[in-house]
């Protein structure tokens, strides 16, 4: 299990050969690409910038730094008048590409998260003017919280430290601290004010979602668009700690059910999508986070051909692949089989549905394959506190992750003999218990126990302590006889019939705008 | 259900310092104290409790493990919420290990698979970490009950006794509060003994679940206002 688990970090080891970097050398293309960046972003051009950021960047990238860091930032301040907040920006990028190619060292670590102290004090206290894309907004919310959780990883694993290392973190505690980046991502929510101005848009009296969070009255969009995303950090954050109900309550301000801000950067959508989905499953709120993963599954589906060149493709294609994963736990422990769209249910079959057919059977071999798939799928999982430096050193890097495996198979545990109640109700209208009792092989007593069990594990306790049934077979019992009731799928007419007026309007306004000769 | 469920606290000051600062390591004994209240008066915050472990999370060397046990035994009484399961995740599996921690466990596994005798035996033999939260058996009591509508239309009297663990004539007694204020009845069964009609709802009668399957909400509609406009 910690193999699968573990394979993220194996990837690049190598340390950069610091002979062939040149931290002062600045090519020509590099000083024009900064120039020009430099010159749209006070132009507020977000298109350009938006180019600059998603292609050029990575295209110099590939061709001059795929395997060392771009120039530093002191040898391009020049070319750029020593602007604090666009050289606060170039780091912030600078460590993104180290990160994403090199392994940073424990002072790279330290350094990156001063200059997100400084790039958010920016911006927390309003000095910033600036309109940037989306996309890297996000970004940034996204690899903030990336290299928390990187960090967090890094100094768990205590055995290999070099005592310059640990001399290093000792000195720098407060660098990653998780209070820090907790309370960093909250104020950026506060202080953008973004969750009343949510609220002031349902009444119409604010526009944000419309124009995808940006401004259009000269103002900027910088600090309202970091709250936002900050909120889906937040609720990354309290996942990876295992906090599941106060990760879903930070996102409560936005409605997943509808297209927003959230839904305008992949990345995002997925992020936000892929943690409230696991949060769901970790809270036995699984026809919620059967409904949102087969919704984004679908998404990807038809989309992914759209971001082939993205820089962000292979984690689209490997989240993707976790949210099979979580979706095929989700369907094993309650099977809801008519929430999944066909396509994604094919996919489905394709990728797990030899394995989900064994998960049926709660034998060491099903439980295996829980831990195998929730092993893969789950969230790198976080201890936040600091080592006890006095004490003998050891990893402890595992530990959130194994605590959190551990009880989700306890919870699949009571739950194994469900699945068999399940196959005999789906036979029989009314069945007595005695004669049940003799083909599930237990008696009276535990019978009644098993069916409870069922009750209780089929009908979830929604954020309101509102009771859902999640049950595809449901019953009760008038003294010694069960009355079985089999839900049928209802077709829901009223989002098809709302789609297609939709539809249509906007067709006749096409054709409105057609000019016959 | 007749049993009172622990209500919902009004607590100004708590939960403002909650919305104000949710990572302050300052609020930890503010928060401590607000557990013991919660025993206290029988109330119950789980955001608050939540924020707590989180905050212990955070510095391991602040830790009570009384306070843990305590919002652990109010978890408990939350049932069927999944509040343990909730807590459990953010206590450090060496801390799980502890005797009373695992006690507790237990009984909540025991819960969570509905078996009732079994749980109160457990307690029985656990008085001390229990009892020391008041409400605590009219609590789990209401859990019972709840799981039981979920499942039953009429429960034999002795697998009703058996879940609340009440018999003979407190059993009787509790049995007339409820038929007074509840809406149970009871009714003979040929020759078994007594069988307890429990309210319906749409759990237990399937009928009465509202068909919400093809209702559109308002926020949908309101999208389409412009075209029907």
């Amino acid at each position: 299990m910690a193999s699968s688990y573990d394979h993220e970090d194996v990837q690049s080891q190598s340390q950069v050969d610091p002979l062939g970097y040149d931290p002062n050398y600045v090519p020509d293309s590099v000083r024009t690409f900064v120039v020009h960046l430099y010159r749209h972003i006070r132009e507020k051009n977000v298109y350009e910038i938006h180019q600059m950021y998603e292609s050029s960047f990575q295209t110099l990238s590939d061709r001059l730094f795929k395997e060392t860091p771009w120039p530093s930032v002191d040898a391009v301040a020049h070319h750029v008048d020593n602007d604090h907040v666009f050289c606060l920006l170039y780091r912030e990028m600078w460590y993104r590409h180290l990160y994403a190619r090199l392994s940073p060292t424990a002072k790279q670590r330290i350094d990156s998260w001063d200059n997100y102290c400084s790039l958010f004090q920016v911006v927390l206290h309003g000095v910033v003017n600036m309109q940037l894309p989306n996309q890297w907004l996000w970004d940034m919310v996204d690899e903030f919280v990336y290299q928390f959780q990187s960090f967090c990883q890094y100094r768990a694993k205590m055995k290999n430290k070099t005592e310059q290392e640990i001399a290093l973190l000792r000195q720098y505690d407060q660098a990653w601290n998780v209070y820090g980046v907790l309370n960093f991502l909250q104020a950026l929510v506060e202080k953008s004010m973004i969750i009343q101005i949510l609220e002031q848009e349902k009444e119409g009296l604010e526009q944000f979602t419309a124009t995808d969070g940006y401004d259009y009255n000269g103002g900027s969009n910088v600090l309202k668009v970091l709250g936002y995303f900050s909120m889906v950090g937040l609720l990354r954050v309290h996942c990876l700690l295992g906090d599941y109900h106060t990760g879903l309550k930070c996102l409560l301000p936005i409605d997943i059910s509808q297209q927003g801000v959230y839904t305008s950067v992949i990345g995002s959508h997925i992020t936000t999508i892929y943690h409230f989905g696991f949060a769901n499953l970790m809270l036995r709120r699984y026809v919620e986070a059967i409904r949102e993963f087969n919704k984004i599954l679908l998404y990807i589906y038809k989309t992914k051909q759209f971001h082939q060149k993205s820089p962000q493709y292979e984690q689209i294609l490997k989240k993707n692949e976790q949210m099979y994963a979580l979706l095929a736990i989700c369907l094993s422990l309650c099977p809801q089989e008519q929430l999944v769209e066909e396509t994604v249910q094919s996919q489905l079959k394709e990728k797990y549905g030899e394995k989900m057919n064994r998960m049926q059977r709660y034998d060491d071999e099903a439980f295996a394959l829980y831990d195998e798939l929730f092993s893969y799928a789950c969230p790198k999982f976080i201890t936040p506190s600091a080592p006890v430096y006095e004490e003998p050193l050891v990893n402890y890097n595992q530990e959130a992750y194994r605590l959190q495996l551990k009880l989700f198979l306890y919870e699949v545990k009571q739950q194994q003999l469900l699945s068999g109640v399940r196959t005999f109700l789906k036979v029989y209208s009314t069945i007595s218990l005695g004669k049940l009792a003799t083909y599930m092989e237990v008696d009276d007593p535990t019978l009644r126990t098993i069916l409870m069990t069922y009750k209780h594990k089929t009908h979830a306790v929604d954020s309101d302590g509102k009771i859902g049934s999640n049950a595809d077979v449901d019953f009760y019992i008038d003294d010694d006889m069960i009355h079985v009731i089999e839900s049928k799928p209802t077709k829901r007419y009223g989002d098809y019939f709302m789609r297609q007026v939709v539809k249509l309007e906007g067709l006749m306004n096409d054709m409105d705008r057609v000019k016959l000769d | 259900m007749g049993i009172p469920k622990q209500q919902p606290q009004q607590q100004y000051t708590v939960e403002q310092l909650l919305a104000l600062n949710p990572y302050n390591p300052d609020i930890l004994p503010d928060l401590e104290n607000f557990v013991n209240e919660q025993v206290s008066s029988q109330t119950y915050s789980l955001d608050a409790n939540l924020c707590l472990l989180r905050l212990y999370q955070f510095e391991p060397e602040r830790m009570s493990t009384q306070i843990v046990a305590r919002i652990l035994v109010k978890a408990l009484m939350a049932m069927p919420a999944p509040d343990f399961s909730l807590c459990l995740f953010l206590i450090p599996e060496r801390v799980q290990m502890e005797e009373q921690f695992k006690t507790l466990i237990v009984l909540s596994h025991y819960l969570e698979t509905a078996r009732f005798r079994q749980f109160w035996d457990e307690a029985a033999k656990n008085r001390h970490i229990v009892e020391v939260v008041p409400g605590f058996e009219q609590a789990i009591q209401a859990y019972a009950i709840h799981v039981l509508s979920l499942t039953y239309q009429k429960v034999p009297r002795t697998v009703l006794a058996e879940a609340i663990n009440i018999e003979g004539l407190s059993l009787d007694k509790f049995l007339e509060h409820q038929v007074a204020n509840c809406g149970w009845v009871l009714e003979k069964s040929q020759g078994k003994g007594q069988l307890i009609v429990l309210p319906p709802n749409e759990f237990n009668h399937p009928e009465l679940k509202k068909n919400a399957a093809d209702s559109i909400p308002l926020e949908h509609i309101t999208r389409i206002f412009p075209i029907l406009g």
